[in-house]
């Protein structure tokens, strides 16, 4: 599982091959707005304040990020300008900040405007103004949709290609099994829902043998999960946030049920979900990652876990290196970094559009060994693997290939 | 003894010339400023008059009746969502959905009104605050969600000025968010100074001496708080044009401490004091903003404490006296 010397050295091929490409281009200088021969100006919305301000962390790594790029001579020679506003999780305030970013400041483009409903409001707008809007920091399954809103393109995991993979991974597992499902009744729960429906197929008539709902305001899930045990199912895929995860692990315990037992990544954390529902009571858990964990030893000595450590020790120490938004934002930072580079001296909103839809086989090394990052013109999902990893009592651990919805 | 500062626990009497002509002046400048300014601060300056329209709802209710609403946040909602499911769901053009809110929140606000009436002061302040911090969820409810768009909200198409007019969309939307300003404050000035007006006002301050007057204290209160309800959902529905999207996350309670504030800020039982308030809460968040990014909330309550150390009585207030003061001046 270690970083190999061979992989390093195609991942440098693999930068030397970029260089190379992007080296005609250097030709002629075009330049959109936001851009010169100095500096890129990107912008981007967080929630610094308000409910989800514990993500604000992710746009002050970027900032700290940035300030290194540019200490080591930026890209191509030009600094990169972040301009990263608050918007409190807003969706009129983000409104507000975006036009700002886009008519007063004339940003490039925008970079990681955090959660689903800030970015809902400014899809459009953004849309109709031709700006990239960049490795959105949200899982929603619209933002890939390069037909109708060809300059969104997100950056997460889709929820839909979580639950898809959930679904390969059993039809080819555990083709007999008889699943039952728990979902959150809103948009994300239904988004991971469609993956697996979509994932089985055909199968899924025969396979899903039970479905649940519950609302945000219940106050537990138990009679859920009693009904779900009634059915006589063998598997359970939990789609819930982490409250209602962790009760949901306690009582498919406690009931005596032991499902084999997938439960999404949202509610994945070991410090705010398994925790209360008893580490004992979540060995053998099933979920899906896509990026290297920093709080599983097996990472301990990685290289590229290592140069993220020094990193935040060194650009930003107020930061939490036990929080994986930390790890999360150092790997948008360098996607962007890479979209950038591959922009060469044509710094136009077209061309960052166009290099951002053709990524091809990006290897970051925080990522889980042998994922890649692809993007095409027609298909705007930036990742679509992960592997899955099973609870061990301690720690997650990752096992198997690194499943792919295509798979 | 008529000391300037007993000015605002009355009605607002008639404008006198020097006032007509004040009130001209900054009428242009206000048709004026459009064309002067960047589009992106003319959406600003237009959710600025959005808000104002609110605030002199909520200064209707709080400041003229004595009657506090911590959940006027959920009007504002109310507007903006039935102006949004009208023009998503039933392609009704967008000028015709801010009557239509209006009317919704008219409704809404008399119903409320009336178990409120048994309410006094804080115990009103608080059931007003459950409202408002239920409305976010009432929204995501999936009963509704087929109307509402549950937690992914509706966005809605920016309308298009006529095209005889050489407009961009923020300017003509900020002529008809003006518009609708003017016409609102007229009909506010005339209620508020009216014999209503003077109702509402013994209701605050003598409650018993209003009644033994012949006042009919729940029909005006109930009234009242249906009038203000009414506003702040035009309001809303005006918030929704121009932000183009309504989503619970929207209308969390701080909007209504927000619009709180800005009465505050702005002067309470002042026509004037709702502009002064709207341009507060509009834009000094995003100065506090630029001033520090780590703690901007603390900054802003910096500026608050300032203000209302500085103005106790509000901007409009302080305006008030120094007018006075200056009058004063002249006549020794």
């Amino acid at each position: 599982m270690k970083f190999s010397p061979i992989r390093r050295a195609s991942l440098l091929a693999f930068a030397a091959a970029l260089a190379v490409a992007a080296a005609p281009a250097a030709a002629q200088k075009k330049y959109g707005p936001g851009a010169s021969d100095t500096e890129i100006k990107l912008g981007q919305t967080m929630p610094y304040s308000g409910p989800a301000s514990a993500y604000g962390t992710i746009g002050k790594l970027h900032t700290a990020y940035f300030k290194m790029i540019n200490e080591a001579g930026g890209i191509n020679g030009r600094k990169i300008n972040l301009i990263s506003l608050d918007d409190g999780y807003s969706p009129p305030k983000t409104v507000e900040q975006v036009r700002k970013l886009v008519e007063q400041d004339e940003v490039l483009a925008l970079f990681q405007t955090l959660g689903t409903p800030p970015n809902s409001a400014i899809h459009k707008y953004v849309n109709a103004k031709k700006v990239p809007h960049l490795l959105l920091a949200t899982g929603a399954t619209k933002w890939a949709d390069p037909k109708n809103y060809p300059w969104t393109l997100g950056f997460n995991l889709s929820y839909q290609a979580e639950g898809t993979i959930y679904a390969k991974y059993l039809l080819k597992n555990k083709p007999g099994a008889k699943v039952a499902i728990l979902y959150q009744n809103d948009d994300y729960g239904k988004d991971v829902l469609k993956g697996v429906k979509d994932g089985l197929g055909a199968a899924a008539a025969k396979m899903i043998v039970a479905e649940a709902t519950y609302e945000v305001s219940d106050p537990t899930v138990d009679s859920q999960i009693v009904t779900l045990q009634g059915s006589g199912a063998d598997t359970f895929i939990n789609i819930t946030t982490p409250k209602f995860g962790a009760q949901a692990v306690r009582k498919a315990f406690d009931s005596g049920w032991k499902p084999l037992h997938i439960i999404n990544n949202v509610s994945a954390s070991v410090g705010s979900v398994l925790t209360p529902a008893g580490l004992d009571k979540s060995v053998g858990l099933l979920t899906l990652q896509y990026y290297k964990d920093p709080n599983d030893p097996q990472w301990k000595d990685d290289p590229a876990m290592l140069e993220w450590r020094a990193f935040m020790g060194r650009y930003y120490r107020e930061g939490d290196p036990k929080d994986a938004s930390n790890l999360y934002a150092y790997l948008t930072a360098q996607t962007m970094v890479h979209i950038l580079k591959a922009c060469g001296n044509d710094l136009t909103r077209e061309n960052v559009m166009k290099q951002a839809a053709n990524i091809k086989n990006l290897k970051l090394p925080l990522l889980l060994t042998g994922m890649s990052l692809n993007t095409s013109p027609t298909d705007f999902f930036l990742v679509k693997q992960g592997q899955l990893a099973k609870f061990t009592g301690t720690q997650w651990q990752g096992f198997g290939e690194v499943l792919g919805t295509a798979d | 003894m008529a000391t300037p500062s007993s000015a605002h626990t009355t009605a607002p009497a008639a404008l006198n010339r020097g006032q007509m002509l004040g009130l001209a002046l900054v009428f242009a400048v206000a048709c004026a400023l459009p064309f002067v300014v960047s589009n992106y601060r003319v959406f600003q300056f237009t959710l600025a008059l959005v808000y104002a329209i609110a605030l002199l709802g909520l200064n209707m209710l709080t400041g003229y009746n004595g009657q506090i609403s911590l959940g006027h946040g959920a009007f504002y909602a109310i507007g903006a969502y039935v102006a949004a499911i009208l023009m998503d769901k039933f392609g009704v053009p967008y000028w015709l959905t801010i009557p239509a809110a209006g009317a919704v929140c008219l409704v809404a606000g008399f119903l409320f009104g009336l178990p409120a009436l048994r309410l006094e002061g804080l115990y009103l302040s608080l059931a007003t605050f459950a409202l408002g911090v239920a409305m976010p969820q009432i929204l995501k409810y999936k009963g509704f969600e087929h109307w509402t768009g549950g937690v992914q909200g509706i966005v809605i198409v920016k309308p298009d000025p006529p095209e005889w007019l050489s407009l961009t969309q923020d300017q003509w939307l900020y002529f008809v968010v003006l518009a609708c300003l003017v016409v609102l404050f007229v009909i506010g000035w005339n209620l508020l100074r009216g014999r209503i007006g003077r109702a509402m006002v013994a209701i605050r301050d003598q409650p018993i001496a209003a009644q033994v007057m012949g006042v009919n204290t729940a029909l005006v209160k109930s009234l009242t708080f249906g009038v203000s309800a009414m506003y702040t959902g035009i309001a809303g529905a005006l918030g929704a044009i121009v932000i183009q999207f309504v989503a619970p996350d929207t209308f969390t309670i701080f909007l209504s401490i927000s619009l709180v504030v800005g009465i505050v800020i702005g002067g309470l039982a002042s026509i004037s004091g709702a502009i002064y308030g709207a341009l507060f809460i509009q834009f000094i968040p995003n100065v506090a903003d630029q001033i520090s990014k780590a703690a901007p909330w603390a900054i802003y309550g910096v500026f608050l404490i300032v203000f209302m150390y500085v103005m106790p009585s509000g901007v409009a207030g302080f305006i008030r006296i120094i007018i006075g003061r200056l009058r004063q001046r002249r006549q020794r």
